[in-house]
């Protein structure tokens, strides 16, 4: 009996894992056809944007420049053995662009921004303001979420970009101003190594893609968590777990994709 | 908060983004060594090119006239065809030579082009005939131990 028990545990448990993904799959085909609201009503993204990017900027700065601070750091203890400090930059900035910038960030946003939309449609479905907006005939998929959705994927890559210019301005900190490496080879050996398409675009590619796999599992937690404070703060919890999950496996995917 | 100062904040953080994408691609990328000139293609054939890349800076004097197009090998006569463009404001005699070179003892490989001293240039589509493979390290050092034993062995 207890077999069976487990066997059926294990049976529902898949099953309940490929209902939710179909129904996050239907989720982002809603969002993906109501984005027309960008055209009529252009403020709404706007707001969003503001609000998930500029008041992430302070904390996704300040990430960037200690990291980049790190980088420089430990990436000079190594080199330094090999006599070749001057490809400092180099590392630095191949590592900010490729990997770094886009998934620190995204781990990040995750954490700041996911967070707070979870939060906000959940308590707007359990406030019953999701349900009044469709009793009166207004569509709450595209006018709430449609606009965050399109906010998230705007400023997320924006977000990775500002972290790797920072975190490689703290690596030239640390390595040219504190540690005494000649500027003219930090930069000439960066300039040389790393490629405007193969790692800048391909980094840009990939924050792009957490962007939307981050917006999509908050907002779809928001939208299906149960309406209590308890089902709320479940829900935020799974956007952080679910969401930094997502990032690192779609990076492993992508890296693979891009640079093999 | 009022719309005009969403508007100028938001405008603020795209602005910084562009900022830092502009800064990735020109200072930590090498965007500012493209040049948008006009280019010709010209072909060389070499028996060995080494480790030479797509991209790869042509160089003459060590300054940058141009970079590898395309790569490839030809089974009949078993040699590699590298065609590269040079830019339109270089001209080169058709009897320069191109050879494989590297930068540094480890660095990344490059084409050095020596100008001859023909009447005639270089135009599109043209062939080096004169070329030199790329010095392989491993080659160069089974040659130099032969060489001492050979040597060596002369002398006892």
């Amino acid at each position: 009996m207890s077999i069976l028990g487990g066997v059926a545990a294990l049976g529902r448990r898949t099953r309940t894992a490929l209902i939710s993904l179909g129904q996050m799959a239907r989720f982002f085909v809603m969002l993906i056809t109501r984005l027309g609201i960008v055209v009529k009503r252009p403020r709404l993204v706007l707001q969003q944007v503001h609000f998930i990017g500029n008041y992430s900027l302070l904390i996704i700065a300040v990430s960037g420049l200690f990291v980049g601070f790190v980088l420089g750091l430990q990436g000079y203890y190594t080199l330094n053995r090999y006599g070749s400090e001057e490809a400092l930059g180099l590392l630095v900035a191949l590592s900010l662009t490729r990997e770094l910038g886009p998934v620190v960030t995204a781990l990040l946003f995750a954490g700041r921004a996911g967070t707070s939309l979870t939060a906000e449609i959940g308590l707007m479905k359990a406030g019953e303001q999701l349900a009044a907006m469709e009793v009166m005939a207004v569509d709450p998929i595209r006018r709430v979420l449609a606009p965050r959705f399109l906010g998230g994927i705007i400023a997320m890559p924006i977000l990775a970009a500002i972290f790797s210019m920072v975190g490689i301005l703290g690596g030239w900190f640390v390595g040219v101003v504190l540690i005494g490496i000649d500027t003219g080879a930090f930069w000439s050996q960066m300039q040389n190594g790393v490629d405007v398409f193969n790692d800048v675009l391909n980094g840009v590619i990939k924050s792009v893609v957490f962007g939307v796999a981050v917006t999509l599992i908050a907002l779809f937690e928001g939208w299906q968590c149960r309406p209590t404070p308890e089902g709320v703060s479940r829900a935020t919890t799974r956007t952080v777990v679910a969401g930094s999950l997502a990032v690192l496996g779609l990076d492993f995917v992508l890296t693979a994709l891009m640079f093999s | 908060m009022s719309n005009e100062k969403v508007d100028v904040w938001v405008g603020l953080f795209v602005l910084l983004g562009i900022v830092a994408l502009v800064f990735l691609a020109l200072r930590a990328g090498n965007l500012s060594s493209f040049s948008l000139a006009d280019t010709y293609t010209v072909q060389a054939r070499f028996e060995n090119i080494g480790g030479l890349k797509v991209r790869a800076p042509v160089k003459s004097s060590g300054v940058v006239v141009g970079r590898v197009a395309d790569i490839r090998f030809d089974d009949s006569t078993y040699q590699a065809v590298v065609s590269f463009d040079l830019e339109k404001s270089f001209e080169f005699p058709t009897d320069s030579s191109a050879s494989i070179l590297t930068s540094g003892l480890l660095g990344e490989q490059y084409i050095g082009l020596d100008a001859g001293g023909s009447e005639q240039m270089l135009v599109a589509g043209d062939a080096i005939n004169l070329t030199q493979s790329a010095v392989v390290l491993e080659q160069l050092i089974s040659q130099f131990l032969y060489g001492t034993a050979e040597s060596e062995g002369a002398a006892q």
